[in-house]
């Protein structure tokens, strides 16, 4: 079956397979310079435009918003923090898949942002942080005289 | 422990998808599952899962869970860099027998869920005491 030929009748499940189709094409993206720390680095990140923003998303599941520190300088983010999990006393582990520590990554982007604009938010494991493109690194259309 | 540096595990994809009907990929969540004197309590990573998308359920000694993540927070969004595939999660685990079916409880936190079975009273340990002869 060719991808023309398959139809998908609901808007959410839609919705999921045109990110995963759109996340599988960039998986080897070099658009951003992690360098710094390296890709593969804690927390993997997605980053994704809209219109002139952009928005950095992190999986980190349980986490508390008091254990991350998010710093902006220039065109770097630095995230760190500490995962830590307490299984209580007197337990006796069957599995064991989850992993804890220390963890920071900085990314350099390859726009200017403004950093009095960044906002970030922490919900449901996920960590979200908007960025606004700096004004005067924005892009300008040249009207023809 | 607390020095140690948090590393990256890939995302496994579920391999089996029996039971599921979208055409959309699945994952399998990172799990702890540790005993307790009174419960075994199963803990998943389900990031970007709300509570409305939890859905466990047993059928003949199978507890199966299946998390939905939200997708409308992406709408509009372009990916411009990626790390992580998105998907929703997964996960099937028979049940011991000494686990209460009916006293299951679940509680969902920061994208971690945390399933605690009970035990049957009758299994949970009990301390015998010595009689003196």
């Amino acid at each position: 079956m060719t991808e023309e030929e398959i139809v998908i009748y609901s808007d959410s499940f839609d919705t999921l397979m045109q990110l995963q189709h759109a996340l599988d094409s960039f998986r080897s993206g070099s658009w951003l310079n992690t360098s710094t720390s390296g890709g593969g680095a804690f927390p993997p990140l997605n980053v994704f435009s809209k219109n002139d923003d952009l928005v950095i998303v992190a999986e980190a599941p349980g986490l508390k918003k008091e254990e991350l520190e998010i710093q902006v300088k220039g065109r770097t983010i630095q995230i760190a923090g500490t995962k830590s999990i307490a299984y209580g006393d007197r337990v006796s582990l069957h599995r064991r898949e989850r992993t804890i520590g220390r963890f920071s990554r900085s990314l350099d982007l390859p726009v200017e942002i403004d950093a009095d604009k960044v906002r970030a938010e922490y919900r449901d494991g996920m960590l979200a942080i908007f960025l606004h493109r700096a004004e005067h690194d924005k892009p300008r259309s040249i009207k023809i005289a | 422990m607390a020095g140690q540096e948090l590393e990256v595990q890939k995302k496994k994809e579920l391999a089996s998808q029996q039971e599921k009907t979208t055409p959309a990929r699945f994952y399998v969540p990172l799990t702890d599952i540790f005993e307790t004197g009174d419960a075994l309590k199963i803990v998943m990573e389900v990031p970007g899962v709300p509570k409305d998308g939890v859905d466990v359920k047993i059928e003949n000694d199978v507890l199966s869970m299946e998390a939905r993540i939200e997708t409308t927070n992406y709408n509009g969004l372009e990916p411009v860099y990626t790390e992580y595939p998105v998907g929703h999660f997964a996960r099937s685990f028979t049940l011991p027998e000494q686990v209460d079916q009916h006293n299951i409880t679940a509680l969902l936190e920061d994208g971690v869920l945390t399933l605690t079975l009970n035990k049957r009273p009758e299994t949970k340990p009990r301390r015998i005491a010595i009689q003196s002869p």
